[in-house]
């Protein structure tokens, strides 16, 4: 057979992988824009990636026929998602969200290679002049639910199941655990790292476990509703909807939630793209912003619970109040923020110790 | 074992039965099962790179067949025995269990006695030892192992029904989270046997709680909780090398396992 020489095979090959690159040259900007999502777990997880879903659906419904969005679900943070992120690049996605705190070195290593794309990194930390960040203060979520549990616990133990004890999980537990010891000193919380985002099994035998260590108040950071339904089960006090309102769960052990709201964001970056004034920053509203919402309050909570939580929140809205306000000591006895004294932002990004109160 | 856990949950949200779903389980995984058995058995297929395959493939459709039934809390697999027993301190750790968990027990009885005490258990271990013997006394080697095959994929399928039915009562994608890939250890540890392999489930089962009851209490100071997380696969090893050490060369595996059948006439 004449034609499969060993030579033009390669010639032949050698001229395929050139045709790429010519796609490349007429990627002219007319059509909408296209925008693609990379996420960590899938929208139906009811919490963090549905959350993000539900931000996608609000830039459809403001923008329309002029964006197309590509949403890709269940991408593990590690060096497969760089293979996403390329190739969602290479398809003319000019705005590229990576909603998850993994994907951070591989998106500043792709944003390299395509520097008229736009990159926003959720809670990640690092930026270049296309690679912004972005994130919600869930810990003002964290400190009105924590006022909650001050005033619910009865056996004074909170079981709280994280994901990776990085900063965002560790502020989370730290302005948790603040906010319920300043209503009940004696609260203690126990808490389990499962190494995952997204493991329904793993949650639900972490509730179980937490739950027969005393706890009657469940937190997590984990997303899904796999620890509420252990709650329910158990019949323990309660826990709390994390990224979403879980309350179709488990309805009697549904205390409230931290709602996240990304779609103020959203459409507030395709609108500077649009206009071409975007910039590289770290966006990081909170409940005041409405990018953090708190959930119901379950009917079974009595009248003057709900009104501190509710003043706590507005306490945070109006800036009265800060939930990381010294004295505060960590859980080995060293005084870290002085009376009177706040921790600032670089101060909870760099924060690795957990305060009084916590077992990790 | 996803599309056992999918296909019990679906099952089991729309019809209200358990035991349904249960079944519908087994029968889907077995049929899923019938891909890898057709591959390796018919086509003579590498097993190893076929069941990774089949892996992959359970993966993604259990995904796409779960769409439909994800955000859906639906009632755990309770003990059928009445209340006062089932919540009873003491008796509950008899009486207080899922069927599910007495079928696993009763299995474990039955797979060792049909494997013992039954010819056609004889039959199976032969066809695994020497399948040329088998061959040639006449047995079908071929249709043993595809019966063997939909066997192991009905019990994963029940394995995976689990999840939904018992430990976390609703479904989402990859609910079982690779917890199925400790079979591989298991099996090595309990060197093929029924009543080990009853043991060493429960082994590990006990050394995976120790892991999270740790964390959980906050004791991880002393230990820390890997170890736990490592210790089913470093007694697993530790089994390997003591089966080496003491009969030279004679293996606790069926000698066939992972060559594919190929009559040489």
């Amino acid at each position: 057979m004449a034609i499969f020489t060993r030579r033009s095979v390669l010639k032949i090959g050698g001229a395929s992988l050139a045709l790429p690159l010519l796609g490349q040259a007429v990627l002219a900007q007319d059509g909408p824009l296209k925008i693609g999502f990379v996420n960590v777990g899938p929208k139906d997880d009811n919490g963090w990636t549905f959350g993000h879903w539900t931000g996608a659906k609000a830039l459809e419904a403001e923008f329309g026929d002029k964006i197309e969005i590509t949403f890709v679900e269940t991408v593990p943070e590690g060096p497969d998602c760089e293979r996403v992120l390329r190739e969602l690049a290479q398809q003319g996605n000019k705005i590229i969200f990576a909603t998850s705190f993994g994907f951070g070195d591989y998106v500043i290593k792709v944003a390299r290679e395509f520097p008229d794309v736009i990159f926003e990194h959720a809670t990640g930390y690092q930026r270049s002049d296309n690679v912004g960040t972005y994130n919600a203060r869930f810990h003002e979520g964290r400190a009105v639910m924590g006022t909650l549990a001050g005033h619910l616990s009865k056996t004074n133990t909170i079981g709280y199941i994280g994901s990776f004890p990085i900063p965002e999980v560790v502020m989370g537990i730290n302005a948790f655990t603040l906010a319920a010891r300043k209503i009940n000193p004696d609260i203690k919380v126990n808490v389990v790292m499962l190494s995952s985002w997204h493991d329904p099994a793993k949650e639900a035998d972490a509730a179980r476990a937490l739950i027969d260590q005393g706890a009657d108040i469940l937190v997590q950071h984990t997303d899904g509703p796999a620890a509420l339904q252990v709650a329910e089960e158990r019949g323990i006090v309660g826990g709390f909807g994390q990224g979403a309102d879980m309350s179709a769960f488990a309805p009697k052990s549904h205390l409230s939630a931290i709602i996240d709201v990304w779609a103020p964001h959203y459409i507030q970056v395709v609108n500077d793209v649009m206009a071409g004034t975007w910039v590289s920053d770290d966006s990081w509203p909170g409940i005041a912003a409405g990018e953090v919402v708190i959930g119901p309050y379950n009917e079974k909570i009595p009248a003057d619970v709900v009104a501190a939580a509710e003043a706590v929140k507005n306490g945070i809205v109006d800036g009265t109040l800060n939930p990381f306000t010294g004295p505060i000591v960590d859980n080995a006895g060293t005084e870290r923020v002085a009376a009177g004294a706040v921790v600032d932002d670089a101060g909870l990004w760099a924060m690795d110790w957990y305060v009084e109160g916590v077992n990790a | 074992m996803l599309i056992g856990a999918v296909v019990a949950f679906a099952v089991t949200y729309t019809t209200g039965n358990p035991w349904l779903g249960i079944l519908l389980a087994a029968a889907a995984s077995a049929a899923a099962s019938m891909i890898f058995a057709f591959l390796t058995l018919s086509l003579s297929a590498n097993q190893v790179a076929t069941g990774l395959a089949l892996t992959i493939f359970g993966t993604g459709f259990s995904a796409l067949f779960g769409q439909a039934y994800t955000g859906k809390p639906i009632s755990i697999f309770r003990s059928i025995f009445p209340e006062a027993l089932a919540t009873h301190p003491l008796w509950r750790l008899v009486f207080g269990h899922s069927p599910l968990v007495y079928f696993s027990l009763l299995l474990v009885v039955a797979v060792w006695w049909f494997l013992k005490k039954t010819r056609a258990g004889l039959i199976l271990r032969a066809v695994g030892e020497n399948d040329l013997s088998a061959h040639s006394i006449g047995y079908s080697v071929i249709g043993v192992r595809y019966a063997a095959v939909a066997f192991g994929g009905a019990m994963a399928g029940i394995g995976g029904s689990c999840f939904p039915l018992l430990l976390t009562p609703q479904w989402a994608e990859r609910l079982t989270a690779g917890r199925g890939w400790i079979a591989l250890a298991l099996v090595v540890f309990a060197a093929w046997r029924p009543f080990r392999l009853f043991g060493g489930a429960y082994l590990f089962g006990l050394v995976m709680t120790i892991e999270l009851y740790t964390k959980a209490s906050g004791g991880t100071k002393n230990v820390p909780s890997e170890f736990w997380a490592a210790l089913p696969y470093l007694a697993t090893i530790a089994v390997l090398v003591l089966i080496s050490l003491r009969r030279s060369g004679h293996s606790a595996a069926p000698a066939c396992l992972g060559k594919p059948f190929l009559p040489t006439n």
